[in-house]
């Protein structure tokens, strides 16, 4: 390998799709490169953002990083980084760290650090009760919210109660109401993330020095915890294949089924489908509110808007009840092996102080950990899908009234746009004009459309700029897994073997079988029984999806991210954070997935030349 | 197959592996001592039997009472390098040549028979008492002679191993060290001989990190010997101890192969296309080989150095275990890391820039 210095692609070098111009400018200029941002390093941010952003979509990033920045730098004060900056160029969202370099500064920002900090790791779990309560409330709120409608006349009641407001005022607090509950959802999120993860980091490094040689699998499987609202919905899925054989409806579910059928036949078979349907109805609240992916795009829809996925995963289970297996998650023996672990590691360590801290650590790591993987299921899932469902309802109401033809069609604008659009129709009911809209959206609805798909299709550096000599900023490492090793594995592609992939070895084991490449939810049901699953990240509410196929690939992820978490438990080989599999593996070829090692094989190797 | 335990007193020139342990050392040396300890353990060793500092002292006396030995070692001047020559080439000469006394001799050549019922190869090698026997720089100590057909052949070997302590460099040594020739003495070691598919070496502590949650295992095909004497680069694993992971997996190019000569010995045969870059070892293999490196690690307490070999069968048999000296040596007390008043302030590890 030649060691010439490589470099990412400079942002400023980075073109603007032909065609694509106007839907570009349309991303706020904020978010536009300039000039200046050559001087920093900048990395997509594949992990949360694998697809095009819709305008609309946006919201999720903006609203992230102003919470996100917002602890590290002002609440938490993080001494060595602040927040993340945000670009977005193509429909991709690029990122970059602000670190702290100032020794001075970093000292004076570490007695800050010491303060709050420490005070939210000393009382963890009330801290931790009270932000259920609060995201609780925080849903409550936005299902309180009405839906937006327009009457032709106002209520008499408005009338008889003098309540001095009509309608049209609740489309704009309606809207700004959900916006601010977005926002602040996602404030709650950032609220112990990042110590979180630093509890886990923490041990980590202890680990490391204790055994030098030890794999970041068997560190992580030491640390995770077993109970998280994030694996109920999985749960959720097997108590109800299990009803079905235990009701004798079983027979409903099958592979092709069309799920509408499904529920029909079941209410009209009497007392035994209806008390399966019954039970549906009740996972259903609120443990299907999960969506199908990270929950950052608005089509990703929840189960409870679209039961294809826990309906995908319900015929596999049945057959495993059938067919004697257990498919409970077997939380004592996994509680009993991992405890066995810490202990085993435990006494290799030759001091007391040594095991004094090690206690300390793990106990710090296992405190994290239900907020960690828990916090997921009620700002990702739950939240988010209220949020999206209820811009939605915004949707319906503006195409009603001519914007654009269909409701999905709203996450074509940016937020701002959408108030501007809102507030066209609110003046277009009290003056009893038309509203502008209906001439002015739909050509830019379209054109961005045809941006999204022209997007969609390209390939993406996996970052811009200079490469840092280090990356230190923990926020990085933690929350996107990416090291000056990774950079320069994905910097040296091409120069090493092209058959093989390198990523973090997120659960051992070696298995040989055909590739499907899945880029988007929307392809989930492609995947058939004993596929390796290639994916650029693999979602929490995937996981009924793991009985089905034999390993799984990812672009982007650590070791502790869910995947990984999740893979562990169904002893699936998986190999995490590999930088491209989805773009250097095609789909149906066959590969060899080596867990132990963090290693991908291409096997059919002519083809990948071709390709590449 | 095995070997029953044989009652034998205290001063006998021969006793079976099962009837020693490490306690035993002072008579049957390091290498004697841990073979009987692993097989009381319960571990798979080849069996054998230990010539003992006993039978060597029997020799010793019947050679004192033709001509002084020890007595002459005594007078040499160690900077003398042409005198030490000629008394070692002297002595090596009677210990290789001069009557061994009917009672040892017959306990050898008797013990063989039991120990190779059917002419089956045995291993013969010098099994040092003291620590430092054990140095590197005791040079002429560490003989070791493979796959010895006969009888006689390996009452011969046997005189070997003793002869080397009469080694230019084994005798200036001691007079330099200023040890005494009185307590000078040896034990070898005669051992069923293993037709190793492949064989290698087992640290149960990392030789690169020190790291005590791995286990890292090195091999090659054919006899060990390869390994050992670092004629060919051996295949390696680092496996978790814990865990049985397997994190590393160099497979490397295993040009040759040590085997069985046909009229005893060993040779070096070169080894075909396919073989030379298959691993091995399979994975069930490296995790067997875990179970014993844990086994034997547990028994005595602390890190070790193993070789071991699979027979043609796949059967995992140890040939040696000794404890690992130079992580050990290092081991101080200082901890991985300062322990700290309030267990928070490890997060600045994390978050503060601290290292």
């Amino acid at each position: 390998m030649a060691d010439a210095p490589k470099s990412f692609p400079l942002p400023s070098s980075v073109k603007v799709t032909t065609g694509t111009e106007a839907a570009q400018a349309a991303y706020p200029y904020y978010t536009q490169f300039k000039p200046e941002d050559d001087q920093r390093f900048w990395f997509y941010n594949s992990m949360h953002f694998p697809e095009p952003m819709h305008h609309f979509d946006m919201i999720t990033a903006e609203a992230a990083y102003c919470a996100l920045g917002s602890f590290n730098t002002r609440v938490h004060v993080l001494p060595t980084t602040k927040g993340i900056d945000h670009r977005i160029i193509n429909g991709r969202v690029f990122i970059g760290g602000v670190a702290v370099t100032d020794p001075e500064e970093i000292a004076a920002r570490a007695a800050e650090f010491q303060q709050r900090a420490f005070y939210y790791y000393e009382h963890w779990e009330k801290l931790y009760d009270q932000w259920k309560d609060k995201m609780k409330a925080l849903i409550a709120e936005a299902q309180a919210l009405p839906s937006p409608s327009l009457p032709d006349l106002e209520p008499i009641e408005t009338t008889h109660t003098g309540k001095g407001v009509a309608a049209n005022h609740a489309l704009i607090d309606t809207y700004r109401k959900q916006l601010e509950g977005y926002f602040r959802m996602w404030h709650h999120h950032f609220e112990f993330l990042l110590l979180g993860y630093g509890a886990y980091l923490t041990f980590f490094d202890f680990c490391k020095r204790a055994f030098p040689e030890i794999s970041d699998q068997a560190i992580s499987r030491m640390v995770a915890g077993m109970e998280a609202e994030i694996f109920r919905p999985d749960e959720e899925i097997k108590r109800l294949a299990r009803r079905a054989v235990e009701l004798g409806v079983d027979n409903h579910f099958h592979d092709e089924m069309d799920i509408d059928q499904v529920l029909a036949g079941l209410d009209q078979l009497g007392d035994k489908g209806r008390e399966w349907l019954d039970e549906l109805e009740t996972s259903r609240n609120p443990w299907f509110n999960v969506n199908v992916g990270d929950g950052f795009y608005h089509y990703h829809r929840s189960w409870n808007d679209d039961l294809s996925m826990p309906f995908a995963a319900l015929p596999g289970y049945i057959d495993k009840i059938r067919a004697g297996e257990n498919i409970e998650r077997p939380l004592d023996r996994l509680v009993e092996e991992r405890d066995q672990l810490v202990a085993d590691y435990r006494e290799l360590l030759d001091t007391d102080e040594d095991r004094a801290t090690y206690d300390q650590l793990i106990g710090l790591a296992h405190r994290v950990f239900p907020y960690v993987e828990g916090h997921k299921f009620y700002c990702e899932h739950w939240y988010t899908n209220l949020f999206f469902n209820k811009i939605r309802e915004f949707g319906a109401l503006l195409a009603e009234h001519g914007f654009f033809a269909k409701e999905e069609d709203v996450f074509h604008l940016t937020h701002y746009e959408l108030e501007s659009a809102i507030v066209d129709l609110m003046l277009a009911w009290s003056s009893g004009s038309d509203p502008r809209g209906p001439g002015h959206w739909p050509a830019i609805v379209a054109q961005r459309q045809q941006a999204i798909e022209s997007w969609a299709g390209e390939t993406v550096p996996p970052a811009l700029g200079v490469v840092p000599d280090v990356i230190d900023d923990p926020a990085i490492v933690m929350l996107w897994g990416i090291t000056r090793e990774n950079l320069d594995t994905w910097l040296s592609d091409g120069a090493e073997n092209t058959n093989e992939l390198r990523g973090f070895a997120a659960c051992s084991g070696v298995v040989e079988g055909t590739a499907r490449v899945i880029r988007s939810v929307k392809e989930i049901g492609r995947i058939e029984q004993g596929d390796i699953l290639v994916c650029q990240v693999t979602n929490p509410t995937w996981s009924p999806l793991f009985q089905k196929i034999s390993a799984a690939v990812s672009d982007i992820g650590g070791s502790m991210s869910h995947m990984a978490i999740v893979a562990r438990e169904y002893g699936l080989p998986a190999v995490v954070g590999t930088g491209s599999a989805t773009q250097k593996i095609r789909d149906g070829q066959r590969i060899r997935v080596d867990g132990g090692r963090g290693l991908v094989t291409l096997l059919d190797e002519e083809k990948v030349l071709e390709d590449a | 197959m095995s070997i029953p335990g044989n009652s034998v007193s205290s001063f006998a020139p021969v006793s079976w592996f099962a009837d020693v342990g490490i306690v035993d050392r002072p008579t049957v040396g390091g290498k004697g001592g841990s073979l009987g300890e692993l097989t009381r353990a319960g571990i798979a060793v080849p069996p054998g039997f230990v010539v003992t500092t006993h039978g060597f002292d029997l020799f010793l006396a019947a050679l004192e009472a033709r001509a002084p030995v020890r007595a002459r070692v005594e007078a040499l001047d160690p900077h003398d390098l042409d005198a030490a020559a000629a008394l070692a080439q002297e002595l090596r000469d009677r210990v290789a040549h001069e009557p061994m006394p009917v009672e040892v001799e017959r306990a050898i050549t008797e013990a063989h028979a039991r120990l190779s019922p059917n002419g089956e190869p045995v291993a013969v090698r010098s099994s040092a008492t003291t620590e430092d026997a054990e140095d590197a720089s005791f040079a002429g100590l560490q003989d070791t002679f493979l796959w010895v057909l006969s009888a006689q052949d390996m009452v011969a070997r046997v005189r070997e191993c003793w002869g080397s302590l009469y080694s230019v460099e084994s005798m200036t040594y001691r007079l330099k060290q200023n040890f005494p020739e009185e307590g000078v003495a040896m034990a070898v070691v005669v051992q069923q001989m293993v037709d190793a598919r492949c064989a290698g070496v087992m640290f149960t502590r990392s030789p690169l990190t020190g790291d005590k949650s791995v286990i890292t295992i090195e091999g090659a095909w054919g006899l060990g010997s390869s390994v050992v004497s670092g004629e060919v680069t051996p295949d390696r694993w680092v496996l978790g101890k814990i865990t049985g992971e397997i994190t590393t997996r160099d497979i490397s190019d295993k040009h040759a192969r040590q085997v069985p000569a046909p009229g005893g010995g060993i040779q070096e045969v070169e080894n075909s296309g396919d073989l030379r870059t298959a691993p091995c070892l399979s994975d069930e293999d490296l995790l067997g080989l875990r179970a014993v490196g844990r086994q034997i690690e547990r028994h005595y307490g602390k890190a070790q150095d193993i070789e071991w070999a699979l027979d043609q069968q796949g059967n995992i048999l140890l040939l040696q275990s000794r404890p690992e000296t130079v992580w050990s040596a290092k081991d101080v007390t200082a901890p991985v890391k300062t322990s700290e008043g309030n267990p928070l302030n490890h997060v600045m590890t994390i978050f503060g820039g601290r290292k």
